[in-house]
């Protein structure tokens, strides 16, 4: 007799999940290494499509857009990230003050608006304000939408860190800014890192609103890679969608790294 | 004798809840005073006000003469002791003793050297450089003690510390504790729920109940006089009866008991002639050939060292006496009529 | 803004010592300024501009008009001269991205209950390495996923290939350009969205309520569906919610999985923005209903938790 958690064929359905999640892109890491001018046929294993995207004829353009793209989530992700610690320390340290659900939706809101509409909205504003479109305008986008993504690991690990912590520093002798320097700061680390590496990889990922507010001659990974894919997919379009997989990959295992310490140094 | 605290009038609010209704306290220099109560009577609170966690809604606390009830608590010469410890987990155990101490401006060799000694003093110098979480819960607890005391403050504020700690551990704590507090010569402020820690550390004690103080006095005091119906019932055990006052005289009145018997016996402060309550505690009754109450047995329950028997008087009042468990007594059956002895001056007037 | 002081006198029990309560204003800041001015406000702007009155090659005249709407949902002849009668493109459009969404929805709930279900059952550590699993691809890039399931599924790709070399069919199946390619890709896009939630309820529900329709002489099947769906319904509503707004919108899948047949709200409103084909009221008109939409689901579904909090 199997026990009340038992459901036959749950565990199939499961697989059959992580199978339809992973074999398309198994598939496409498998064919970044196709030695094959052409897509469909194997012809053997070779680094040479990684070579392309390096010395290639469209090599430049790739580099431009990843030094645009990396550069554009590294300080996305530093100002969300400093604006998400500043509003938990209001929202979780302040107690209840009015407006705090207003803010609260304030900071959700990016994630409630569909992102079209926020690329739409975005566009209009930038074109009313006369603000000619580029990498400031996409800069500004990236850290409002990634405000939330920072703001949750941060919050949640700032509601676990109990108040008696910084009320035993301030007891003895510590002011509120080292108190927040020496002992609050250092506690919330594994929370803000796992902020900072969530915005990095939602800045560097995002397509729709970078799409709107690049402006002409402006390319981030995505788009440039959204615009050659437009023509077919070749094969160093494979070559690079598998490295920007590894870096994902890299960013949420870090992620999922640095929230297990933060679980052990709790306890 | 100097006063250490003195608080005056202090009221705390939440919203529309009262949870500390104009409480004034003096506490002395050097003694070991303890806040007692249940959960939710306002002793943490209190506690917390003279820490500095809570401000004040209204009234004063004066430490040595100064009023520090606006201060934040880093500019507050009391350190505290809390419950859960608090202690600083990427901090290692000397780093924790030496914080406050680097707090204040103190330099690295003078206070590595202080937190070391401190660390003696309480053991646990072999663990200077361990982190918190590798220490167990009573090692842990003696560390947030030496973190407190190492600033050398005033007062030491101690939030139910031993409540985290096994039984055996919490009993070899208090005696470490009081020793503590004797030696360093520094006022104690101590909360607990736990009457039995509260009777065995305190000079003096204050019985807490719904935002009020209710009585404040020594141990002895507040077992043998108790004010009021609370402090009665929550020290200790005790019988209440409803009984008629007669006459009151100074600090002894002359009552009416349920059986009718007539009695004299001490009184609390304000006691009027009219229903009050009487508290006779059930140590201090025995079963004799006559008494002033007529009861009839129960039930016998076997306790060990003391047996205690459930009776009801004649009148209708649930009853309990203990007595020691001698071999040489013979016991009442269940279903037999007794008379109870109060012996004399233990039967208590209330207020209440 | 002013309105945003602390309220004295209650809660924020505990924090007062801490001191960032007369901070909060300064905290904030940062938030209000960039969600405010590079959120709201656009969106607000957004509003006004659906009102305004194209102007050839992109961008608008400060004329307001009803053109938008009126483009949106009647049709006045070639000429605009004719009676007006209800315009079906548009509305189409709309309706086949619900249909869509909610049919990816369904092909979520039905593979991600049971995974959720089973993941939840798992010893703790395999838990971990389970949901480990399922959230990772979340964090890889929407495009290079897109981009891989296409060429998986298109019509040489080797899907197609390896069902014709084991003879399973002798001619392609035409995957890409349907509505069933659309569906598959949005159910892959927003799957982990519809686990997640469930899982949550599921890990919270307590499985004696299982034993004792068990001992009540339930079979398993009905079990969960008298005992098990109704107690972890929040989390399927939730995860519902999480796959069928984004799906709504999507952009991605119908345009690159998609074709003319297949045209999404998404693809309808990015249209309007591209060179001189564009017309910004009318995007922005597509986009403001598009957002009333969600906003409904949104509320409806707020009030359905606020009730079931109440009970």
């Amino acid at each position: 007799m199997k026990g009340v958690r038992h459901y036959p064929g749950f565990l199939a359905m499961a697989v059959a999940c992580l199978a339809i999640l992973y074999v398309p892109l198994i598939v496409v890491m498998v064919y970044s290494f196709n030695d094959s001018t052409s897509i469909t046929t194997w012809g053997g294993f070779s680094w040479r499509w990684y070579a392309d995207v390096f010395t290639g004829p469209e090599a430049p353009r790739f580099k431009a857009a990843a030094w645009n793209s990396i550069t554009i989530a590294v300080l996305a992700a530093s100002a969300a990230t400093t604006i998400a610690v500043a509003a938990s320390l209001a929202m979780i340290r302040g107690g209840r003050f009015r407006g705090k659900s207003a803010t609260f939706a304030l900071i959700n809101l990016p994630l409630m608006v569909p992102e079209i509409v926020t690329a739409v909205a975005t566009l209009i504003f930038f074109s009313t304000i006369a603000l000619t479109t580029g990498y400031m305008t996409i800069l500004i986008a990236h850290v409002v939408f990634c405000i939330p993504f920072a703001y949750l690991p941060i919050a949640a690990r700032l509601q676990g860190i109990e108040d008696s912590y910084e009320q035993a520093a301030r007891d003895l002798y510590a002011t509120q800014w080292q108190a927040f320097r020496l002992v609050l700061l250092p506690l919330m680390l594994p929370g803000v890192v796992s902020g900072f590496l969530l915005a990095f990889i939602i800045s560097l990922d995002d397509f729709i609103i970078t799409n709107f507010v690049k402006g002409a001659g402006m390319e981030t990974l995505p788009t440039a890679i959204f615009g050659s894919v437009k023509q077919g997919i070749k094969p160093n379009i494979m070559a690079i969608s598998t490295m920007m997989l590894a870096v994902s990959i890299l960013f949420v295992t870090l992620s999922y790294y640095v929230n297990r310490i933060g679980q052990r140094t709790r306890s | 004798m100097s006063t250490a605290i003195e608080i005056r009038s202090a009221v705390k609010r939440y919203g529309t809840t009262t949870a500390l209704h104009s409480i004034s306290l003096e506490i002395a220099d050097n003694e070991f005073f303890t806040l007692l109560g249940p959960s939710g009577c306002g002793k943490t609170t209190l506690l917390r006000c003279i820490a500095g966690f809570e401000d004040l809604n209204e009234g004063e606390i004066r430490l040595f003469g100064r009023d520090i009830a606006r201060l934040d608590p880093n500019h507050r010469p009391v350190n505290t002791v809390f419950q859960q410890y608090a202690l600083f987990p990427h901090m290692t155990v000397l780093e924790n003793v030496a914080f406050g101490l680097k707090m204040k401006g103190m330099g690295l060799a003078d206070r590595t050297a202080r937190a070391g000694k401190m660390l003696e003093m309480v053991h646990l110098s072999a663990f200077a450089n361990r982190m918190p979480a590798q220490l167990s819960g009573g090692q842990q607890q003696r560390v947030a003690l030496a973190r407190a005391l190492a600033p050398e403050p005033k007062v030491l504020l101690l939030d139910e510390p031993l409540s985290a700690l096994d039984l055996k551990l919490r009993q070899a704590m208090r005696v470490e504790l009081k020793t503590l507090q004797e030696q360093s010569g520094i006022t104690f402020v101590f909360v607990t729920h736990d009457q039995e820690e509260a009777l065995t550390m305190s000079d003096r004690i204050a019985v807490m109940s719904q935002g009020r103080v209710q009585q404040v006095g020594s141990a002895r005091d507040i077992y043998e006089a108790p004010v009021n119906r609370f402090v009665a019932d929550f020290i200790g055990e005790t019988n209440l009866l409803e009984v008629t006052v007669d006459t009151v005289s100074g600090a002894v009145a002359k009552v009416t008991l349920p059986g009718g018997q007539k009695i004299t016996c001490p009184a609390a402060q304000g006691v009027m002639p009219g229903k009050h309550h009487l508290s006779i505690r059930p140590e201090r009754i025995s079963l004799a050939a006559e008494g002033e109450l007529e009861a009839v047995v129960e039930r016998i329950v076997y306790l060990g060292t003391d047996l205690q028997i459930l009776t009801h008087l004649t009148t209708g009042e649930a009853f309990h006496v203990r007595m020691q468990n001698l071999a040489r007594i013979a016991l009442p059956a269940p279903g037999d009529r007794v008379a109870l002895q109060i012996e004399e001056g233990a039967a208590r007037l209330l207020a209440d | 803004m002013a309105g945003m002081a602390p309220e004295s006198g209650t809660g924020g029990g505990g924090k007062a010592g801490l001191g960032y309560r007369k901070l909060i204003g300064p905290l904030l800041v940062p938030t209000w300024v960039m969600i405010g001015i590079f959120l709201v406000l656009p969106v607000m702007l957004m509003a006004v501009y659906s009102f305004l009155t194209k102007e050839f090659r992109g961008g608008v005249v400060w004329d307001f008009t009803l053109a938008a709407y009126d483009q949106f949902f009647l049709n006045r002849g070639l000429f605009g001269d004719e009676p007006p009668v209800i315009e079906w493109t548009y509305i189409t459009i709309f309706w086949r991205s619900i249909w869509q969404a909610a049919v990816a929805t369904l092909i979520c709930l039905a593979v991600g209950f049971p995974t959720a279900w089973f993941i939840a059952t798992r010893p703790p550590k395999s838990r971990a390495i389970w949901l480990f699993l399922i959230t990772v691809p979340y964090w890889v890039n929407l495009l290079i996923r897109t981009v891989s399931l296409k060429f998986l599924i298109r019509d040489n790709g080797p899907l197609n290939e390896s069902l014709m070399a084991i003879g399973l069919i002798s001619d392609p199946l035409p995957l890409v350009n349907t509505n069933l390619a659309v569906q598959l890709g949005l159910f892959y896009s927003y799957l982990p969205f519809m686990v997640l939630p469930i899982y949550a309820a599921v890990e919270r529900y307590n499985f004696a309520l299982s034993e004792a329709a068990a001992d009540l002489y339930a079979s398993r099947w009905v079990t969960l569906r008298e005992i098990v769906l109704p107690v972890v319904k929040p989390g399927i509503i939730a995860g519902c919610i999480l796959v069928f707004v984004p799906s709504l919108g999507a952009f991605l899948a119908p345009d690159l999985l998609g074709g003319a047949k297949t045209f999404m709200i998404g693809s309808l409103i990015d249209e309007q923005f591209r060179g001189s084909q564009g017309n910004w009221p009318f995007g922005a008109a597509a986009a403001m209903i598009l957002m009333t939409l969600v906003l409904i689901v949104l509320m409806v579904y707020a009030r359905a938790q606020n009730k079931a909090e109440a009970r």
